[in-house]
């Protein structure tokens, strides 16, 4: 019964198929005749197999119970229950705080200040000036942060460092800035501005300079001011890139910098520094929970693409331009 | 164009001119102080709460790190690691990047798109450590060079870069018998050195600057690097604090600190003008959208 079948199957699987051997000896002629580039582009596409898409194969240990003996592979199953844990534990919300509190002052301070430094940069107009300022604010950015860390224990060094005197003086208090959990936040939204906001002018000085400057004449014959064509002109004519970097940074919300806040964390401010990343490593390589730390880390990056497809969505939404 | 400047404007400018000058000299401040805190002597350094220029000028400090085996075991293995790392990633990047350039190559846009993916979407840090973990490259300096061995970025840059060049140039090289490796070799890297010496240089900070992978990868403290060396030394204040400083260690001298500080920023200060000649020039920025 089956014979028929078969013999009826093959006549029109010859007759459509002709064009796939075709292509296939295509691709050999193809391959043959690049096979150097094939042979260059290997090391490459191999990283990104096993250095990049491996760790991604990975994540599927979030569902599992990862045993080290048994591997990725081998492991059991367990469903969603690392992320019922997770979110049952009382170390969620406060790590969902710590990390919300910490972005939005990013967001809140440190953002603006990069455009308002962008801003006073563009309006100078003594070259020499603008080129020493740019040069020196750029440095940070390139330090690492155990080095920004670093400064930051001798300038807050306690009783000896110039900053801890000079802002306990401020205060008219004497505690130790370092370990102080009220301290904490502020002095990480001080380690970003110092570290990136000169960096991130960039950008924005890239997006002045494109301004059409015939705008400025007009406005200068109408009578505008200096921060009334700051206001009217620059402003809306940088207003596209900074959507694109409030989007970029609103994607970025729940990545803290592991290194940042890593560094910064001691035994006294734990209960604010806390943050998804450094968490992930303390119940993951110190503690050894290694499928729950890992589904803590799918959650946050999954929740940064929510939010990165969210805010551009919004943005098209209000009409503005928004990154794809 | 030259625009009249009111009263008003040339006041806000004096201010602005004061206000930027201040910016630059606070950013600068926390280095002139580490630089002169590293030739000071403790007493110094207790003593004055904030200096530019030290009363008693010291090499004590110096003579002291360079002394002990573990700094310098961790400055000679951080130089090292550097430079191979950085010369590995370089490769790999530009020998991924050459064939991506090429507008015909079959098989070019799914690897492309699969790159980009790998920009938006990563395993995490767990993953990725049980990557290394089994593919045995823990206690090794690998772990510190292959897992970030290219920088999808800088990829698409120099793919765009390689893209940009003159076509001619490669075709005439090819009617003289030219081969792929021998284009991209004799005439492409030749043209694109500016470009390379880049990218190198961002690699090289980024290994030289990187303290997570170390501390991630490297549970061995003699084969610490000089990050991980900076973490333990300035330390003091987190002695009871995330679990891998050890108990028995005894915090060093402020000024031991400074210098430790000053050698680790050292090098990134050499190289810096020829980072920020490419950088300023919008080429990292211009370059991406391509």
């Amino acid at each position: 019964m089956t014979a028929p079948v078969v013999e009826a199957k093959a006549p029109g699987r010859a007759a459509t198929k002709p064009p796939a051997p075709a292509r296939r000896r295509g691709f050999a002629v193809h391959f043959a005749h690049y096979k150097w580039l094939y042979l260059l582009l290997l090391p490459g596409v191999l990283y990104f197999a096993i250095f990049r898409y491996g760790p991604m194969y990975g994540v599927s240990i979030a569902f599992k119970d990862y045993v080290p003996f048994l591997g990725v592979n081998g492991s059991p199953w367990v469903g969603v229950q690392h992320f019922q844990d997770f979110f049952a534990n009382p170390d969620f919300p406060r790590l969902l705080g710590n990390t919300l509190i910490l972005a939005f002052l990013n967001l809140g301070i440190a953002f603006p200040l990069t455009i308002v430094l962008a801003l006073l940069l563009n309006e100078v107009r003594l070259s020499v000036l603008k080129r020493t300022v740019q040069t020196l604010v750029y440095i940070p950015h390139f330090l690492s942060w155990t080095i920004v860390a670093s400064l930051s224990f001798l300038l807050f060094a306690l009783d000896i460092g110039p900053l801890f005197q000079f802002v306990n003086g401020l205060f008219g208090t004497n505690v130790d800035i370092l370990s102080d959990p009220n301290w904490f936040r502020p002095l990480i939204v001080l380690q970003e501005i110092w570290k990136n906001t000169g960096w991130g002018t960039i950008i924005f000085l890239a997006a002045l300079a494109t301004v059409d400057q015939d705008q400025y004449e007009a406005a200068i014959i109408d009578g505008a001011g200096r921060f009334r064509r700051v206001w009217h002109i620059t402003l809306p004519g940088i207003r596209s890139t900074i959507i694109v970097m409030l989007i970029l940074a609103i994607g970025q919300m729940l990545n803290t910098g592991f290194e940042q806040i890593y560094l910064m964390t001691n035994a006294l401010n734990r209960s604010v520094a806390d943050v998804f990343d450094t968490y992930v490593y303390f119940v993951g390589i110190t503690q050894g929970a290694y499928s729950y730390s890992t589904a803590v880390g799918l959650f946050k990056s999954l929740v940064g693409i929510v939010l990165i497809f969210g805010t551009n969505w919004l943005s098209k939404r209000f009409n503005q331009s928004g990154l794809f | 164009m030259k625009i009249h400047n009111t009263r008003g404007g040339r006041i806000f400018d004096a201010a602005n001119y004061v206000f930027l000058t201040l910016v630059g000299i606070i950013t600068l401040l926390p280095f002139v102080y580490v630089v002169a805190g590293s030739f000071a002597n403790e007493a110094e350094i207790t003593r004055r709460a904030f200096f530019v220029w030290p009363e008693q000028f010291t090499l004590g400090a110096y003579e002291y790190i360079f002394s002990t085996p573990a700094f310098t075991r961790a400055l000679i293995t951080t130089v090292l690691v550097t430079l191979v790392g950085t010369l590995i990633q370089l490769i790999l990047t530009v020998t991924m990047a050459y064939p991506l350039a090429k507008k015909n190559l079959r098989g070019r846009k799914l690897i492309m798109s699969l790159v980009v993916f790998a920009m938006v979407f990563s395993g995490g840090m767990i993953p990725t450590f049980l990557l290394v973990k089994d593919l045995g490259l823990l206690n090794s300096y690998w772990a510190l060079i292959l897992p970030a061995a290219i920088n999808p970025f800088s990829l698409i840059i120099i793919k765009n870069f390689f893209q940009e060049l003159p076509a001619e140039l490669e075709e005439s090289a090819k009617m003289d018998g030219a081969t792929e490796i021998g284009i991209l070799w004799r005439i492409l890297l030749p043209l694109s050195k500016p470009v390379l010496a880049t990218f190198a240089l961002f690699y090289a900070v980024g290994i030289w600057n990187d303290f997570m992978s170390p501390l991630l990868y490297l549970s061995d403290n003699n084969m610490w690097t000089l990050q991980m060396y900076l973490r333990q030394v300035t330390a003091a204040s987190d002695l009871l604090g995330t679990g891998n400083v050890d108990p028995s260690y005894i915090p060093p001298e402020q000024g031991i600190k400074f210098a430790v500080i000053v050698v680790a920023t050292l090098p990134i200060l050499i190289f810096y003008p020829f980072l920020q000649k490419h950088f300023a020039k919008g080429m990292l920025i211009g370059s991406v959208k391509g």
